[in-house]
């Protein structure tokens, strides 16, 4: 699903962010990205997003070249992905229901469509009762949930999360990892960076780990 | 069609913001309209006059009325002419008592100072001033003639005048359209800005730009045909304030004037270029500072 061929990404202003790694992640894998902070994680999911192109080598996700890509193409490769921020990325003057839609309304589904897969999606993450309810007045754990509703709507066969569990506290990051969990049962690959390590070792899950940029341990297939 | 009218629904949940920027291109698009109308309605006034500009032959004294109609007769047979009308002198004195307000002065004339005049009104297919001014010349030339007033120089010069009036109206209207391009082309970048969060997600969620920038097109629209109906309405608003003084003002010339509106055409024309500025402004501000955020 992912391979990285010697991947480096180079800023201008901060040198390599990432430094010649390497690893693929097949279908249907799920696994974790670890690391300081500012070790490259979210640099890397974001190549695979291309929110950023990488310096050298040759990203492929979905057997794609990322890097021959056009820039027209661009939207096309997002939609079939799904991303989950620590700051959730959520429309505050928007309802849940509405912020969730958006994926489908990109895409240009009628109403009824959108209606369904919404309330699909809002129950999967439990907050079928929320969809008339603005983000702000939804807890933290909660909104989180709402972002991985938007992020699963479209059922795209793979979702990045970066630190989906960065700010809330263990019992909600247990939850939201079991959310992950059934995700993954029914095929979906997921890569979630965390530096949330205790966690982490509780899970039965391959665990990448990144260093000033250096992929220096994978735990592999599990 | 759908994303139009969710656009349209955008704009009313925040009335005053969108009234102001409605406001600022009505009153930029109602000065050039109004001054159209105005234009429009006194080159109407002076086409009314233009059937009646005359030329009239004021003869000798000693002309008698029967030697008069002898020469109307002539005259009626000659090119050029489209009537002769024989005026006189007891039927203009009578005029000049009913109309100048000097009855009682003009009671008191012992004999009628006035001359017979004979009014010739010119052929329609005579337009060109030159050949107004041949035909005035042939006039003058009658033995029987003292001298010609041709009612019809005044009328041409009055004609250049709404023609120049017109040019500056168009002038004005072609500065006024440019103000209502910035408007709008500054209304959409703040909404751009405001709205820059939503964008990004748009652009994370795979929408693609021409998803992202056609709202902001359909709002500079929207803006556009707001503010060309706020222009009608403000032209036609002034123009039944100003019917009731002309209608008085009309009465007092003995006539009657109605205040032509915009008219159709005009307002089609009217709503189409406000529709149009409020595309284009929308469209080079989209242009300018919604570049879709490029992967490094």
């Amino acid at each position: 699903m992912i391979r990285f061929e010697h991947v480096t990404k180079r800023y201008p202003e901060r040198g390599e962010a990432i430094s010649d790694v390497s690893f693929e992640l097949a279908a249907g894998e799920m696994a974790f990205l670890t690391g300081h902070s500012g070790a490259g994680k979210s640099t890397l999911l974001r190549l695979i997003g291309l929110l950023e192109r990488p310096s050298r080598g040759q990203v492929m996700v979905n057997g794609r070249n990322l890097g021959r890509l056009p820039k027209r193409k661009i939207p096309y490769h997002r939609r079939e992905l799904g991303m989950i921020f620590q700051d959730h990325r959520l429309l505050m003057d928007r309802t849940v229901f509405d912020n969730v839609a958006l994926p489908l309304v990109v895409l240009g589904l009628g109403h009824y469509e959108i209606g369904r897969r919404v309330r699909a999606a809002l129950d999967q993450v439990g907050l079928l009762d929320k969809e008339k309810a603005f983000p702000v007045t939804l807890s933290g754990g909660e909104q989180q949930r709402v972002g991985i509703a938007r992020a699963i709507v479209s059922r795209p066969p793979l979702v990045l999360a970066d630190e989906p569990t960065g700010n809330l506290d263990p019992d909600l990051s247990r939850e939201i990892m079991g959310l992950f969990e059934r995700f993954n049962q029914v095929g979906v690959t997921l890569l979630i960076a965390s530096h949330d390590l205790s966690l982490i070792a509780t899970l039965p899950y391959r665990t990448f780990t990144l260093s000033a940029g250096r992929l220096v341990s994978d735990s592999g297939r599990t | 069609m759908q994303g139009a009218l969710a656009t349209l629904g955008h704009l009313f949940r925040s009335p005053l913001p969108t009234l102001m920027t409605v406001a600022v291109i009505g009153i930029a698009l109602a000065l050039p309209a109004g001054l159209f109308v105005i234009t429009r309605n006194l080159s109407l006034l002076g086409s009314g006059w233009e059937q009646t500009a005359a030329m009239s032959v004021f003869l000798k004294p000693d002309v008698e009325v029967a030697q008069a109609a002898e020469l109307a007769e002539r005259l009626r047979e000659r090119e050029g002419l489209a009537e002769v009308r024989l005026i006189a002198p007891d039927e203009a004195l009578q005029e000049l008592r009913d109309q100048s307000g000097f009855a009682e002065a003009i009671d008191q004339l012992t004999e009628n100072p006035l001359p017979v005049v004979l009014s010739a009104r010119p052929a329609a297919e005579i337009a060109s001033p030159a050949e107004l001014d041949r035909v005035q010349r042939e006039l003058e030339a009658l033995p029987e003639a003292d001298f010609v007033r041709a009612d019809t120089q005044w009328v041409r010069r009055f004609h250049a005048m709404v023609h120049l009036a017109q040019r500056g109206v168009l002038l004005l209207g072609a500065l006024l359209s440019l103000a209502v391009l910035l408007v709008v082309g500054n209304t959409i970048r703040l909404e751009i800005q405001n709205r820059r969060s939503e964008i990004q997600v748009m652009e994370l969620v795979g929408a693609t730009p021409a998803f992202i920038r056609r709202p902001f097109l359909y709002t500079g629209a929207w803006y556009g045909l707001l503010g060309g109906v706020a222009a009608w309405l403000l032209v036609t608003v002034a123009l039944s304030l100003l019917q009731g003084p002309v209608s008085r003002l009309a009465l007092l010339y003995e006539t009657q004037f109605w205040l032509a509106g915009l008219g159709l055409a005009a307002l089609l024309g009217l709503l189409g270029t406000s529709v149009a500025l409020g595309l284009l402004g929308s469209w080079l501000s989209v242009g300018r500072h919604l570049t879709a955020s490029d992967p490094e």
